[in-house]
């Protein structure tokens, strides 16, 4: 009889802890060794002494941290890869949430348990799809864990803006986007539809639109914001972080039409409340249909849950007749992209 | 229904006055009848179905969605309606039903079939369509947009004047056809025959020192400006009615006003609430306000009255046309022939100076004046604000020197400002506590600076909220103080605006609680 991964995957106050393999998955403090599903700062900290992670993700790490803070051995796994850490075989899929994002494989002794970190299950044209791997324990995130979060179609959101954009021809777009993975995303998604015009950007996002380009995302014609001049960016396309778009940088933009891409603009008084004209629901996280499909493809009896709203969705797993376990994990869910 | 849904989508995420006319007014030119006139009537909160509550829909979500997660997503959202609509079971094929199909069948289905015909709606709709139907279904709109930002819309899109709109509106009825042929000019505005409707009242500029200057004092009539709120009393053989200033019906918070209106005359006057021939301070009054049922004990703790200044109409004549003494002539004579109860004429004050009447303003002590009214002779009653005929000439107002406690971030253009201040005043154990809220007066150089201060002296966040250290003297004015038991501070400022930033003065040196507390009542001079 394998063992229960209960006995050798455990929640500590650094983070999940895999005993047999002797590291950490995503710490939110510096350890020893700690294998890194994705790039967002919730889940990829510096300080770490060994880090073992995609190719993509060690690269966003090193451009967001600087060499040394991120980790002083860096390891890259291929995708489908396994390797033995310890007693334990690990492997990395892709999870679909940002570039590089990867589910976490573990096997021992027979028992399999899979962390998901942050992921999704629609298409995303800047990273490779989510894989299901069937398993014994599926640790999942939650942060859109309640029935009413079901994001519409994404090609609708992104007509929704390019409609937007006809009504209004001379007032620039101002989109407020996190800074890895949504906005890369949410240009990438503006190419595929045919926009091909310059996209200007917020300091703050050129550095990783760049890394993305040279990790073969091509995003076309991208220009900082901040020196254009304002006539350019009269009916223009402008990408800034979401703290940016309703304070003093966005002031330079002449009656903008501000937009905000995320999850959260699913609920009006949400949307409303940060001031949004054009709210886009556009996510990175698995929304309530795509968590409960993803607990059936993986066919695990036990799933738990990291972080988010795991009431609900530990209720649903019941009516399910699988055994949901909230791990309650600190400290997820700060950049999260989508918070 | 789907592009009455989209119109409540796009208001809700509007900002401005402005840019919420232009969906009106482009929603009311596309939309074909009835479609638009039901629309109109929604947001006049003129449509009501007895037969579709909110426990209806309650009820009706637990058949489609499990009820341990509903509550948790209701929790989550805070609004009944968009909960539903966001856990109803997505649609298979969207064909969200009409407008005027909704109207119509609600009205025609017996109320034990109601919650299954929402339900089918709900099923072949998108969460935008269904967010709207539950709202109009339940008659909680709050669409983000008021009747009268309605009305604007239809007179600018269809060259009326919004006065001619308010003129016969209570004479309507959803969906309002005949209100659309007029305005698409197939025929003559509608008569509103005896129906009680609203006439859109004369009002006055403030007077500045430029134009008390120039003024031929001889030419004026001078009466106190009371303050409460305007009202337009509307008595004929069709009905009886009271409007407030901005053409609501308030009749049903005012019963015993309805009940003395034994006439057939339209007035206008101030309600105030008079107990033994005092005027009580406005918060009394407001005690009153917006109530749908109102208690005999606030009847009896509140007694309301209406302080008369002019006559629109005596029986079927129309007085706005003559002169204002002959109007006021008519007002005196109809009113010591009818004497009607809760009821006085608002008397006229003999002057022969300006100096007479600035003496007379500064000694004014009583609660319930707010400064002077000038009122032309020759005047006629003339709808909006005509210059050069009625002048308000407020008392100056009470001032307190403030410390800047919180700062909140404006609406719209001013989004990316810290714009909206709460202030306080030092208690005598030398703590702050908060008196007051105010959103004007300042210049946009002292905006900028305020923002600038505000960003680098912040101690703590709350939410949208920042906290601030000592640091700024605001010289706030107001136009009373009142007592208050909502406050800790244990006063309320009325209309409080920034008279000026006070750079120069040390908070230590701002004004303290007692000196705010003996202002309670006081008038300004």
């Amino acid at each position: 009889m394998p063992p229960h991964p209960e006995t050798w995957l455990q929640p500590r106050p650094e983070g999940l802890f895999c005993l047999p393999g002797g590291f950490f998955i995503d710490a939110t403090r510096a350890v020893d060794r700690a294998i890194i599903t994705h790039g967002h700062a919730d889940h990829a900290r510096p300080g770490h002494q060994h880090v073992l992670a995609s190719v993509e993700t060690l690269a966003i790490m090193r451009s967001r941290m600087g060499e040394g803070r991120a980790g002083i051995t860096q390891q890259a796994l291929a995708i489908g890869e396994v390797l033995r850490i310890g007693d334990v075989d690990v492997s990395l899929v892709p999870a679909g949430h940002v570039l590089g994002s990867c589910q976490v494989v573990m096997e021992y002794q027979g028992s399999r348990a899979v962390v998901s970190g942050d992921y999704k299950r629609r298409a995303d044209p800047t990273c490779a799809p989510f894989t299901p791997v069937v398993c014994d324990v599926f640790v999942t995130e939650a942060t859109f864990g309640l029935p009413v979060f079901r994001h519409p179609d994404t090609d609708k959101e992104i007509a929704k803006l390019l409609h937007s954009m006809t009504v209004f021809p001379e007032r620039p777009h101002l989109i407020g986007a996190y800074g890895l993975g949504k906005s890369q995303r949410v240009i990438a998604l503006l190419r595929a539809s045919g926009y091909d015009a310059p996209i200007y950007l917020h300091g703050a996002l050129a550095k990783l639109c760049t890394l993305y380009g040279e990790l073969g995302i091509n995003l076309g014609d991208l220009r900082p914001a901040t020196v254009a001049d304002k006539s350019a960016l009269r009916g223009a396309v402008v990408l800034a972080p979401p703290s940016a778009v309703a304070d003093r940088w966005a002031r330079r933009l002449d009656d903008p039409v501000v937009a905000v891409a995320s999850g959260w603009m699913r609920v009006r008084q949400r949307a409303k409340a940060s001031g949004v004209e054009l709210p886009l629901i556009i996510s990175d996280h698995a929304d309530w249909d795509e968590l409960l499909a993803t607990v059936i493809d993986v066919q695990a009896p036990e799933i738990w849950v990291t972080h988010g709203n795991e009431t609900a969705l530990i209720y649903q797993l019941g009516l399910m007749g699988r055994r949901g376990r909230a791990l309650s994990l600190i400290g997820y869910g700060d950049e999260g992209d989508d918070t | 229904m789907k592009p009455f849904a989209d119109l409540l989508e796009r208001l809700l995420y509007t900002q401005g006055r402005n840019a919420k006319i232009a969906l009106l007014a482009d929603y009311f030119a596309t939309r074909p009848d009835p479609e638009r006139g039901y629309a109109l009537a929604a947001i006049a909160g003129k449509l009501d179905f007895p037969g579709a509550k909110p426990a209806v829909l309650r009820a009706l979500v637990a058949t489609r969605a499990d009820p341990e997660l509903f509550a948790l997503s209701y929790d989550y959202v805070g609004d009944l309606a968009e909960a539903i609509a966001l856990i109803w079971p997505k649609a298979e094929v969207e064909s969200p039903p009409e407008l005027p199909s909704v109207v119509d069948q609600l009205r025609r289905t017996p109320r034990e079939a109601i919650p299954a015909l929402i339900a089918t709606w709900l099923d072949a709709s998108d969460v935008s369509t269904r967010i709207a139907l539950i709202k109009l279904i339940t008659g909680g709109l709050r669409v983000g947009a008021s009747l009268r930002l309605a009305k604007l819309a239809l007179a600018q899109r269809f060259g009326v004047e919004v006065d001619a709109i308010e003129e016969i509106w209570h004479g309507l009825l959803p969906p309002y056809p005949t209100l659309f042929d007029w305005l698409e000019r197939r025929t003559a505005r509608p008569d509103p025959g005896t129906t009680p409707v609203f006439r859109p009242p004369m009002l006055a500029h403030p007077i500045e020192d430029t134009d008390r200057a120039g003024l031929d004092w001889s030419a004026y009539r001078a009466e106190w400006k009371w303050d409460g709120i305007r009202v337009q009393l509307v008595a004929t053989p069709g009905g009886k009615r009271l409007y407030s200033r901005g053409a609501d019906d308030i009749s049903a918070s005012f019963p015993e006003i309805l009940a003395a209106m034994e006439f057939n005359a339209v007035l206008d006057g101030e309600l105030l609430v008079i107990r033994d021939g005092v005027v009580a301070p406005f918060a009394d009054l407001q005690q009153r306000l917006n109530r749908k049922i109102v208690s005999a004990k606030a009847r009896a703790e509140y007694p309301v009255a209406v302080r008369l200044y002019d006559m629109l109409f005596d029986g079927a004549a129309d007085l706005r046309g003559l002169p204002f003494d002959q109007r006021r002539a008519r007002l005196e004579a109809w009113f010591a022939a009818t004497t009607p109860a809760r009821m006085d004429i608002s008397p006229q004050i003999d002057f022969e100076t300006e100096a007479d009447l600035a003496g007379l303003r500064a000694s004014a002590r009583d609660d319930g004046i707010e400064g002077l009214m000038l009122k032309a002779a020759a005047s006629p009653y003339l709808a909006g604000r005509p210059k050069g005929y009625w002048w308000k000439w407020k008392r100056d107002p009470l001032s307190l020197d403030c410390v800047l406690m919180y700062a909140q971030r404006g609406h719209g253009r001013r989004s990316s400002f810290y714009s909206d201040y709460t202030f306080g005043v030092w208690t005598e154990e030398g703590r702050l506590v908060p008196i007051g809220k105010a959103y004007s007066g300042y210049t946009d150089a002292e905006l900028l600076v305020l923002d600038k201060w505000i960003r680098s002296h912040t101690t703590a966040t709350y939410g949208p909220v920042r906290e601030v250290e000592p640091g700024i003297v605001l010289e706030i004015g107001f136009d009373a103080a009142q007592r208050s038991s909502r406050h800790k501070s244990g006063i309320a400022l009325r209309f409080p605006r920034i008279l000026r930033l006070r750079l120069d003065k040390p908070v230590a040196e701002a004004d303290r609680l007692e000196t705010a507390t003996r202002l309670i009542g006081a008038a300004a001079v």
